[in-house]
Formats: structure tokens, C-alpha cells, sequence
């Protein structure tokens, strides 16, 4: 039985995504998504697939690249911003549910590299970005055997509908 | 008493939803052996096939980074807390998704 995950953001949050792909390119930008999964209970099941509970993001925590070498197709995160994101996340009763990145002039697809430095669990989000205008935005969560990406369905929400 | 290790958020759900477990060990390498023994499916996203800790997973004992210690070989005592936390890297390459 397959499972669909969905992940839910404003329209201003996602706006806020893709400029920050812009404002970073030709170079990869990253920062972390700061929201929570709905009650377990609340998952649907719908046509013989199990919707897990969808997730929600709230708010970003933008990040500086950390990688100086080949910042237009690489981006870190190192350790400590991960602690100081689970702070600002934990400040706003919110966990860490995943990260996003830019492909500069790369399609929105997760790479085999993305694929080697991932856990399973957390929502990545990709940006492209080409010629400096952000385009496609997806989401994918790893397979719990590490084998493969999943793409997560993206849910806008309207702003004024909380 | 014994260390404690926390369990990160992402990898929970592969430790009976816990947050948390204490083991008996006297190193990091014991205790994130033990770790591992009791609960399995955390090890491949811990160690690579090779049974080496993953680049990405950051390892601290009340927080000093391992790294910087004696690695795998740092001392454990009981009363120990250990974090396990990754960093966060990819970027644009050869795809490896399904949709």
C-alpha cells in the first residue's frame, strides 16, 4: 500500500523559498523548515493509498552555504547550524521537519550526493533556479532502506484560510 | 544509571518512537554499538556498509563534539549525554529520484 506524504506551506513561505533561490544564485542557497506533522489521527486513507499526516511549515530559518569550494553545486549546513535551527525551531513550539536547497540551473531533482547525506523522516525541498529565476519547487522524503527519493506533494495553502 | 543517548527526531521512528535509551558503555563506539544493537534499523543511517559512521552524523558528549576529542574512542562515564546530529549537505548532480 503505497503512502503519499504531503507537505502544506503558505503561499509566503513558499515565495520566501524561491527568493532566497534567487538572491543566491549563480551559488546554492539553504536553509532549514521550521513546522510540525498533524496528529497522527487526522491521516485519511483515500483509493487504497495511506496518507500519512500531513506536514506543515510555518516558518524558514535561512542559512549561509557553508561550502566555499563549489558553492554553485553544493551547499553544508554544518552541525551547529542544525543545533542553533532546532533552537528557533523549539522557540516557536515547532520542530525542524526538513531543509531546503537551490539547484542553480539544475532542475528540481534530488541527486545521487543529496541521496548519500540525507536521513529519511525530514522533507527536502529543491528550488530551481535558472538564469536567476527561481522555476520548479519540489519536495522529497528518502525511503526508510536509503535507496531512493520519494517526491512529496506540495500544498499551498491559501494565506487567508489558517 | 548509564549514558544516555538522544535520539534524534528524524531517526525515532526506527527506536520504538523514543527519544531517548541509556546503554552500558565506556566509549562512544561502545554506546553507539549498543544503540544500534538494540535498535537495528537505526544503523544504516548511522553507519555506511563498511560500518563506518556516516560523514554527515555529528556525534557530542554533553556537547563537545567527538571530532575533536577522541572520536569513537572518547571516554563515556555514567551520567553521560550523548547527541547525535547531522549536517545538512547536497547539491545538483546525477538524479536519483522516482516520482
Amino acid at each position: 500500500m503505497a503512502t503519499v506524504p504531503v507537505l502544506k506551506m503558505s503561499a509566503e513561505i513558499a515565495q520566501k523559498i524561491r527568493e532566497h533561490g534567487a538572491r543566491g544564485y549563480p551559488n546554492e542557497c539553504c536553509g532549514a523548515l521550521l513546522g510540525r506533522d498533524a496528529d497522527e489521527t487526522s491521516a485519511a486513507t483515500t483509493g487504497g493509498d495511506v496518507l500519512l499526516p500531513a506536514r506543515e511549515i510555518f516558518a524558514l530559518f535561512p542559512l549561509v552555504n557553508r561550502r566555499d569550494d563549489s558553492p554553485h553545486n553544493r551547499f553544508s549546513v554544518t552541525a551547529e547550524d542544525v543545533r542553533d535551527s532546532e533552537k528557533a525551531a523549539r522557540e516557536k513550539g515547532l520542530d525542524v521537519v526538513g531543509w531546503y536547497h537551490s539547484h542553480p540551473d539544475h532542475p528540481a531533482r534530488p541527486s545521487q550526493y543529496d541521496r548519500e547525506h540525507a536521513w529519511p523522516w525530514y522533507s527536502y525541498i529543491i528550488v530551481s533556479v535558472a538564469n536567476g529565476q527561481p522555476q520548479e519547487m519540489t519536495s522529497w522524503r528518502l525511503s526508510d532502506d536509503r535507496s531512493e527519493y520519494a517526491c512529496e506533494e506540495i500544498a499551498i495553502r491559501d494565506s487567508a484560510a489558517k | 544509571m548509564g549514558v544516555k543517548v538522544i535520539i534524534p527526531t528524524p531517526l525515532r521512528v526506527y527506536a520504538g518512537k523514543r527519544d531517548s535509551t541509556v546503554v552500558k558503555a565506556t566509549t562512544v563506539g561502545e554506546a553507539l554499538v549498543s544503540l544500534t544493537t538494540e535498535f537495528g534499523d537505526l544503523r544504516k543511517h548511522l553507519f555506511t556498509d563498511e560500518g563506518k559512521l556516516r560523514s554527515f552524523v555529528n556525534v557530542y558528549v554533553n556537547d563537545e563534539d567527538i571530532r575533536y576529542l577522541a572520536k569513537e574512542n572518547t571516554p563515556t562515564k555514567d551520567g553521560d549525554t550523548i547527541s547525535i546530529v547531522p549536517s545538512i549537505a547536497g547539491g545538483s548532480g546525477l538524479f536519483y529520484c522516482r516520482r
